[in-house]
């Protein structure tokens, strides 16, 4: 009998179109997300990268169109698919009265581990977050450790995709480097596939395999940064992001 | 399901463990309305008026249930929002029914811990004793949590939908119940029309009935099983309200930015 093997695609988004009273967010946009890759949503504000993202998520119902993930509809089977996936943003926050042993302890047992001392730890150990800091409560901690315990409980569940949603916004560089470092290093050893936002193109550039540029909801230009950066003839993707933003897509820079 | 629910009322427990403040708030507030009420009670029982008024202390009681339990719902939700930590638990595979089920447990400990410190209090410093109502109390006590847990399902659908806006409405909600209720005083004294709407209203029936309890020590049972059916249909009610709201609060796209703002 021939091998089973899964879908290529753990994300297939099909003309995907949301409408908020009469304001098209997000219009008629098709994208995939292969197993293993790190996917960047970029764009200026209003673009529709965060309704994108909840529209994923199963936070915000579609207008119309289809989102499948491990090949399940996302509408009819939302809960076994959250199983599998995580998220992490820099908008959403831990309890910061509860320490940091309590809040992993909670959102590991929400993903259905009973006994997860173990996991917690070995989170800790990935994330350079001292086991020391298990007692004190999460508001004590520093903003760098912060996001990599945001990130610890996004990793709980062991996911086959992470959503992250500007994961390094207002992080000083050097931890910024370290959670990049991180989100490599789950890639590589645990083949996590990332959709991921951010404003930062530097960032983007090193980080990502593809990246999609959304403007006025719809996609400007899609592939890995040095294709899209050719066929707009941009220098970089912060001087293509500029344009696109000021709404003068470069031609051929559309979607591939 | 249940190591699910667990984890969503361990969350809650380890608030109230960490938070001398909110732990105190349990007992605070019903304290100083036992206190407020007790005494006047007392003055009232020196000035040797008509009607018997130890009845007051049992319906400060009774009516912090309610309040506890309509604030168990609606806090324990909002309270994620407070920390941004809503769209952590939505994106989390729990269904929201396990999210309503826990934080109704959440509002039957509460509740419970503020009974026996109230019934305890009101024994000690008024010779009041809450047992005095008999084997009663049992669905008298349900059918308040019942019936806080449905107002409460109502008001977090309305939070959820008009956002932070909308949050007096924790405090505000059991407020307008309450002279509805007759808590304080015989359904006869409410005009007519307020009447019909008091009898629309499970608590009703049981504030009558405390009062009934500890009078002539009878108990209406059929009364007490018509408010138990209302509450079946409120909490039905309040369960599909609350998932109407959601699913606008979904096509509107308000769950995130609940999260985020």
């Amino acid at each position: 009998m021939p091998e089973i093997q899964p879908p290529a695609d753990v994300i297939e988004v099909r003309d995907l179109t949301k409408r908020f009273d009469g304001v098209t967010a997000v219009d008629g946009i098709s994208f995939a997300l292969r197993r293993g890759e790190i996917l960047g949503l970029l764009g200026p504000n209003g673009a529709g990268k965060t309704t994108t993202i909840q529209l994923t998520l199963g936070l915000t119902t579609p207008t119309a169109g289809e989102i499948r993930i491990f090949g399940l509809e996302l509408a009819r089977h939302r809960r076994e698919i959250l199983q599998r996936v995580n998220f992490s943003s820099t908008y959403v926050a831990l309890p910061s009265n509860l320490t940091v042993w309590e809040n992993l302890n909670v959102f590991a047992r929400l993903y259905g581990l009973r006994r997860p001392r173990k996991k917690v730890e070995e989170l800790l150990d990935l994330l350079e977050i001292p086991r020391a800091t298990l007692d004190r409560p999460t508001g004590g901690l520093s903003s760098g450790q912060q996001t990599r315990l945001n990130l610890a409980k996004a990793l709980v569940n062991d996911p086959e995709i992470l959503f992250l949603d500007e994961p390094t916004a207002s992080l000083d560089p050097d931890i910024a480097a370290k959670v990049r470092d991180v989100l490599r290093r789950v890639r590589s050893e645990r083949g996590v596939s990332l959709l991921y936002t951010s404003h930062n193109m530097p960032e983007v550039e090193s980080l990502c395999d593809r990246v999609i540029f959304l403007a006025g909801g719809r996609i400007a230009a899609e592939g890995t940064p040095a294709e899209v950066l050719a066929s707009a003839g941009s220098r970089s993707l912060e001087e293509l992001f500029i344009d696109i933003a000021r709404n003068q897509i470069p031609q051929g820079a559309e979607r591939r | 399901m249940w190591t699910r629910v667990g984890a969503l009322v361990l969350r809650h427990l380890y608030l109230y463990r960490r938070s001398a403040t909110r732990a105190g708030e349990i007992f605070f507030w019903p304290v100083m309305d036992l206190l407020v009420w007790g005494f006047l009670t007392r003055y009232l029982e020196r000035a040797e008026v008509a009607a018997p008024v130890t009845f007051l202390i049992g319906a400060v009681i009774f009516w912090d249930i309610l309040y506890r339990s309509q604030q168990s719902v609606t806090v324990s939700i909002t309270e994620e929002v407070w920390v941004r930590n809503i769209l952590n638990l939505f994106i989390a595979p729990v269904r929201i029914s396990e999210l309503m089920l826990a934080t109704c447990l959440v509002g039957v400990i509460k509740a419970l811990i503020a009974a026996v410190v109230l019934g305890g209090l009101a024994w000690l410093f008024y010779s009041f004793n809450l047992l005095a109502v008999g084997p009663a109390l049992v669905p008298f006590l349900a059918c308040l949590l019942l019936f806080g847990w449905a107002v409460g399902m109502c008001t977090m659908g309305i939070i959820l939908r008009f956002g932070q806006a909308a949050e007096a409405l924790i405090w505000g909600v059991p407020f307008l119940l309450q002279p509805v209720s007759a808590v304080f005083y015989p359904l006869d004294i409410l005009p007519g029309g307020l009447q019909v709407v008091a009898r629309l209203l499970p608590s009703t029936y049981v504030f009558e009935g405390m009062r009934a309890a500890l009078q002539t020590n009878r108990v209406d049972w059929g009364s007490l099983a018509l408010a138990l059916g209302m509450n079946l249909a409120y909490l039905a009610a309040g369960a599909a309200f609350f998932g109407w709201m959601l699913r606008i609060v979904r096509e509107k796209g308000y769950l995130s930015r609940l999260g985020m703002e």
